[in-house]
């Protein structure tokens, strides 16, 4: 006899699958391949182009939500219609500057409506932040170029002095350049900071190789799936346009402790530099999966399908093993919309 | 000179360092070699087989090893270790 699988209904965000893209629509195709679970996609969006509210093989519907600047309670209203039409079991986060209110909706999500989440407490959350991401390395053993968060250009000569250069000059959230001069750390300052805001964070830079990591925990101090990236098609966005899964048990020994310490809940990508000496430097800390997460499905690790599983309330251990050698490589591919979709979408919020 | 753990060879003589992800071709002869060394076979052994099999000169083919296990070390696919 087939058992059939359980029909689930997954709220989504980060449908941007540009050249920048959210990991949105990996997530969705990761919760499709499910084995456990026949998956509902709700698309979240915040754009009327973002290319995932097209893709209707992968998203089901799809509705428009207010931006993070709109504050929690237009949020929550908007979740609640959306909840009202959809019923929604889960619902997973996929953009840094959302999640902040998603976690603090999270009690409320869960206690009102049902609808589980799985991220980690805003105090987790705020400790792996750009800005206290040193502190974070002291508490959890893992080395971390030192910084210094500056809200002035006036604050560059000094902290240059104490970091030297080549510098790494980054966004509260996105984006980071690297300066060879004070005058040029001003510019990218300027940059970064008319696109993203105050403050910004200047870095030790430390030379070479990135190899980043997707990983998922329980909450309880267990890693439950990690798979190590090489990037080796990078775009000018510095985003991998190819990567390639890697064999690091050094890597996934540091992973399993930081994702231990820190007691993580949730996916999460760890962005290292492994230095010339073979040592390494977490650069970042990501609360949320990665846009490649898709490449852990395909060496043997639904970290996705585990969130949704551990969001509601089933026991996941964590993952023996994974296929090292995968390689992903991403494409571009047009879709023809029609004006009627891209009205629908504009003027009513729902596609 | 030994080949560094979970270095993964094919038929074809394409090679994956799955620590670093770097990939490299070679051809038939470095092919030959790499499979000598995964038998175990010393510098020695492998300058002695490849002496006989292709009638050339050991002082040369020494030579051209050392070249290639330079190579192969640089690329992080042997370790120094005689």
């Amino acid at each position: 006899m087939v058992m059939s699988k359980p029909k689930i209904t997954v709220a989504v965000s980060g449908l941007n699958n540009i050249d920048s893209p959210g990991p949105g629509i990996p997530v969705i195709r990761a919760l499709k391949e499910s084995t456990e679970f026949d998956v509902r996609i709700i698309g979240l969006s915040y754009e009327t182009l973002e290319p995932g509210l097209y893709m209707h093989n992968l998203v089901d519907k799809s509705y428009s939500i207010p931006l993070p600047s709109s504050g929690m309670d237009s949020l929550l209203q908007r979740l609640e219609y959306i909840h009202s039409k959809e019923k929604l079991d889960v619902i997973i986060p996929n953009f840094d500057a959302e999640l902040h209110s998603f976690i603090k909706l999270g009690s409320i999500l869960k206690s009102t409506y049902n609808i589980a989440t799985f991220m980690p407490d805003l105090e987790t959350f705020e400790s792996r932040h750009k800005s206290v991401l040193y502190e974070f390395g002291v508490q959890n053993e893992v080395k971390v170029p030192k910084a210094k968060m500056i809200y002035s250009t006036s604050e560059i000569q000094q902290v240059g002095l104490e970091l030297g250069y080549p510098i790494v000059v980054k966004g509260k959230y996105y984006d980071a350049s690297i300066a060879a001069t004070p005058e040029q750390a001003v510019n990218y300052f300027h940059k970064i900071a008319n696109k993203w805001g105050l403050p910004i964070i200047l870095q030790e830079f430390v030379s070479g190789n990135e190899v980043n990591v997707t990983a998922i925990g329980d909450g309880e101090g267990n890693c439950i799936g990690a798979v190590p990236m090489r990037k080796l098609y990078i775009t000018d966005k510095g985003k991998a346009w190819a990567g390639i899964s890697l064999l690091d048990e050094e890597l996934i020994k540091i992973t399993k402790r930081v994702i231990a310490n820190s007691k993580w809940r949730g996916g999460c990508e760890l962005e290292f530099i492994k230095s010339q000496k073979g040592e390494y430097y977490l650069l970042e800390m990501n609360p949320r999966f990665p846009a490649w997460v898709y490449l852990a499905v395909g060496c043997g690790q639904n970290h996705p399908e585990a969130l949704v599983k551990m969001a509601l309330g089933q026991k996941v251990n964590p993952f023996p093993t994974y296929e090292s050698g995968k390689l992903f490589v991403r494409y571009s591919f047009d879709q023809i919309v029609s004006l009627a979709e891209f009205e629908k979408i504009s003027t009513l919020g729902e596609l | 000179m030994q080949l560094n753990k979970n270095i993964a060879v094919s038929e074809n003589g394409f090679i994956f360092n799955p620590v670093s992800g770097d990939s490299f071709s070679t051809n038939p002869i470095g092919q030959e070699i790499i499979n000598l060394m995964k038998e175990q076979k010393d510098r020695k052994e492998i300058v002695k087989i490849l002496a006989e099999k292709y009638a050339t000169d050991a002082a040369i083919l020494e030579k051209d090893l050392a070249d290639f296990f330079q190579m192969l070390l640089s690329y992080q696919l042997i370790n120094g270790h005689e």
